[in-house]
C-alpha cells in the first residue's frame, strides 16, 4: 500500500470514530424502545429506522476491518523495532532475544522491501572505545541471528554507538540492563505491511 | 646531595667534556652559563624559586602565569609571591645572603622589554647569573598566543633550573557534548574546535599542529582530521566502526580500529587518507586503542583476544603481541586504554579495580606497574609531554572532569571546571 493508502485508512478510522459517536447518541436507544416506545406503525418511518442501523452497523464494522489493518501494521512495526537485550560484556544472542528475533522473521520474510540498521550499544562500564567495538559486536551478532535464518544481510545495516547513546540513565544494575542492547530501526520498505501468514 | 643535583652535574661535565674537546678545558670553565642546571639540593629537597615582581601593565600577570607554571611542573618549590627579599644593598644585583636564608636557591627575574621578556636566572649559591635570555611575547597581553608565550618562559626557567624543560607551553584535547575542545595547560581558553558532532578520541599530529578524531554518524563512524581552527577534512569514511585514531610518530600515517562484522581490528591509512594497511591479527577479536612506542616501531593497544580486554604490546606490524600488564595468569582484570609515554621507558593505561577504573603505570623496563589513583573512577590516561604528568577523566568530584597527575607524587590538579570532559590528549611542546 503505497503512502496515500495509508492516509485513506486514516481517514477511514476517523469516519469510523465519528460513526461510532452517531451510534452511541442516534442508535442506542433502538433496542431499549420496543416495549416504552410510542407505537409508530407508520411502515415508511420503520423501514427508514431499520436502515439507519443496518447502515450504522455496517459503517462501524468497515471502520473497525481498517483500524484493525492500521493497528495490526503499527503491531508489526514495534515487534521489527522491539530491543534486544546482551548480558555483561557479551554479544551472544540470549534465549530472550531469539524469541524476540523470531519474531521479526516471518515479517522481515513477508516484507521483502523492508531494509533495516541495527545499532548495538553498551552500558557505561568499560573503556569508552572498547565499548565501540563491543557495541558493533552486538550489531553484527544480531544480524547473524537474522542472516542466518534467510534474511538478506544486504537488507541489514550495522551501526555501534557504544556508550554513548544510553537508554536509560543511571548508575545502577537496571539502567545498566536496559542499555546493553540492539536497536532495530527501519530505513525503508515498510509503507505497506503485509501480515505473515499464519 | 640529590639526585636532580648529581644529576646537572652530570650533564654539566658531559656538556663540559664535549665541549673541552673542541675548545680546551680552561676556556670552558671560564664560560658563564654553561652548567645546565641549578646547584641546589640536599636530601632530595626541591630548588626554591622565587620570581621577583614584574614591572608593567602586564607584568603582574606574567609573573603569576610563570609562578603557577613553575609550580604545576612538580621539580621546584615556588616561594610565594609575598616572600620578602630585601632589595640588595651594593652592586650586586640580587642579595644572594638573604635569598639563601629564605630557601631560595635561584631567583627569575622578568623584565617586558618591547615585544618580548628579557628572562635572567640568579643561581644564589654560586652568587652568579646563570643564564640570561630574550624572547618574544607576541599579541595582547593575555590572549592565546600571549599566554602561550608566556608558558614557553616558564618551561625555559624550568630547564635552566632543573636541567628538565617545562611542558606548559601545550595544550589538551579531549571531548565534552559530544565536540572536541582543547585548554591550556593550566586550565585557561576552553575553546570547541569541532561544531556539534558525535566527536570522540582526540589525537595530537607529532607536530601539534592538528587533531585526529572520530565522529559517530547515523551510518557508521568515521575519522577526521581537523587543524586547531576547526577547518576538518575526512580521511576515512564512514563504513562500519571507525575509531581510536592515533598519528604515527613520523606523522604520515593514523592508526585507528575498523570493525565489521568479523571483529575490530587495527589499520593504518595515510594521513592524508587513501588504502588502509591492516597491522594486528586478532583473528575476530576486538582491538582498539592503539599507542606507538615514540621510535614507531612497537604499538600497544586494547584487545579481547583472550575473552576480555587487555593491554597488549607488539610489534608496529602487529606480530610478536604479548599481554603486557597481567600480573599473573589468574589476573582477570579489565584492562584498556594505553597511551606511549613520549620519552618510551612507560606506559599507563586503565585497570579495574573494585567495580572502578584507575589510571596505572607500568615502566618497560622492568614491567613494574604502579597505580596512579585511587578517588572515584580514573579513565583514559594520557601522557604530558615532560613524560611525567598524565591527565585523566576522573570523577572524583561527582562529574567527570580532566585531573592532571603527578606520575612521581601522585599530586592532583583539576584542569577543566565544566562536566562531562573525557577522552583527552595531551599535545607535544607548542614552543620550542
Amino acid at each position: 500500500m503505497p503512502r496515500r493508502h495509508v492516509g485513506a485508512a486514516l481517514l477511514l478510522i476517523s469516519l469510523g470514530l465519528g460513526a461510532c459517536k452517531k451510534k452511541q447518541v442516534e442508535v442506542a436507544p433502538v433496542p431499549m424502545s420496543p416495549s416504552t416506545a410510542p407505537a409508530i406503525d407508520d411502515g415508511a418511518a420503520r423501514r427508514a429506522r431499520e436502515a439507519f442501523v443496518r447502515d450504522s452497523i455496517a459503517r462501524a464494522n468497515a471502520a473497525a476491518a481498517a483500524s484493525a489493518g492500521a493497528a495490526e501494521a503499527a503491531n508489526l512495526r514495534a515487534i521489527l523495532e522491539a530491543p534486544v537485550l546482551f548480558e555483561y560484556d557479551a554479544s551472544d544472542v540470549t534465549d530472550a532475544a531469539r524469541a524476540s528475533l523470531d519474531a521479526k522473521l516471518p515479517i522481515l520474510r513477508t516484507n521483502t522491501a523492508i531494509r533495516i540498521r541495527i545499532s548495538g550499544h553498551t552500558d557505561a562500564r568499560g573503556s569508552d572505545e572498547y565499548n565501540l567495538a563491543l557495541g558493533l559486536r552486538r550489531a553484527a551478532s544480531t544480524r547473524k541471528y537474522l542472516s542466518d535464518r534467510g534474511i538478506a544481510v544486504t537488507r541489514i545495516d550495522i551501526v555501534s554507538f557504544g556508550e554513548e547513546r544510553p537508554a536509560a540513565t543511571g548508575d545502577d544494575d537496571t539502567a545498566f540492563a536496559k542499555n546493553r542492547r540492539a536497536e532495530f530501526e527501519i530505513l525503508s520498505g515498510a509503507d505497506a505491511l503485509q501480515v505473515p501468514p499464519k | 646531595m640529590s639526585i636532580r643535583f648529581r644529576h646537572s652535574l652530570l650533564r654539566h661535565a658531559g656538556r663540559a667534556i664535549v665541549l673541552s674537546l673542541l675548545a680546551g678545558t680552561a676556556v670552558v670553565r671560564a664560560q658563564p652559563g654553561v652548567r645546565l642546571g641549578l646547584i641546589y639540593g640536599e636530601g632530595g629537597k626541591r630548588p626554591g624559586i622565587f620570581v621577583l615582581p614584574v614591572s608593567g601593565p602586564a607584568g603582574d600577570s606574567l609573573r603569576t602565569i610563570v609562578m603557577r607554571d613553575l609550580d604545576f611542573g612538580d621539580r621546584v618549590t615556588v616561594l610565594p609571591k609575598a616572600t620578602a627579599l630585601p632589595s640588595p644593598a651594593g652592586a650586586a644585583p640580587i642579595d644572594y645572603a638573604a635569598a639563601a636564608r629564605l630557601g631560595i636557591n635561584g631567583v627569575v627575574q622578568l623584565t617586558l622589554v618591547s615585544g618580548g621578556v628579557n628572562i635572567v636566572l640568579f643561581d644564589v649559591a654560586a652568587k652568579q647569573v646563570l643564564q640570561r635570555k630574550t624572547t618574544s611575547l607576541p599579541g595582547t597581553a593575555g590572549s592565546a598566543t600571549w599566554r602561550l608565550a608566556a608558558h614557553a618562559v616558564s618551561d625555559l626557567s624550568n630547564e635552566w633550573i632543573t636541567g628538565e624543560r617545562g611542558a606548559a607551553a601545550s595544550r589538551v584535547a579531549y571531548v565534552a557534548d559530544g565536540r572536541i575542545w582543547l585548554i591550556d595547560s593550566d586550565g585557561a581558553n576552553p575553546v570547541a574546535i569541532t561544531s556539534s558532532v558525535r566527536a570522540l578520541s582526540p589525537n595530537f599530529s607529532p607536530n601539534g599542529q592538528s587533531v585526529v578524531y572520530a565522529a559517530l554518524e547515523p551510518a557508521g563512524s568515521a575519522l577526521y582530521v581537523t587543524d586547531l581552527h576547526g577547518a576538518s577534512r575526512r580521511v576515512v569514511p564512514p563504513s562500519g566502526l571507525n575509531i581510536s585514531p592515533t598519528f604515527t610518530p613520523d606523522g604520515s600515517g593514523i592508526a585507528y580500529a575498523h570493525g565489521d562484522d568479523f571483529g575490530t581490528e587495527l589499520y593504518v591509512v595515510g594521513a592524508g587518507g587513501g588504502a588502509s594497511r591492516r597491522i594486528s591479527i586478532g583473528r575476530g577479536s576486538d582491538n582498539t586503542s592503539p599507542t606507538f612506542s615514540p621510535d614507531g616501531r612497537r604499538i600497544a593497544f586494547t584487545s579481547g583476544r583472550s575473552g576480555r580486554p587487555d593491554v597488549y604490546i607488539a610489534d608496529e606490524d602487529g606480530t610478536n603481541a604479548d599481554v603486557l600488564a597481567a600480573l599473573s595468569s589468574s589476573d582477570q582484570a579489565y584492562r584498556s586504554s594505553p597511551d606511549w609515554s613520549p620519552d618510551g621507558r612507560a606506559i599507563v593505561f586503565q585497570s579495574q579495580l573494585a567495580g572502578r577504573f584507575q589510571s596505572m603505570m607500568i615502566t618497560l623496563r622492568d614491567r613494574a606497574v604502579k597505580q596512579l589513583t585511587t578517588e572515584g573512577s580514573n579513565e583514559d590516561p594520557a601522557w604530558a609531554p615532560d613524560a611525567r604528568h598524565v591527565v585523566v577523566s576522573s570523577t572524583r568530584t561527582g562529574v567527570r572532569q580532566l585531573w592532571v597527575i603527578d606520575t612521581e607524587t601522585g599530586r592532583a590538579r583539576q584542569l577543566t571546571t565544566a562536566g562531562g570532559a573525557r577522552l583527552a590528549a595531551w599535545s607535544p611542546r607548542l614552543v620550542r
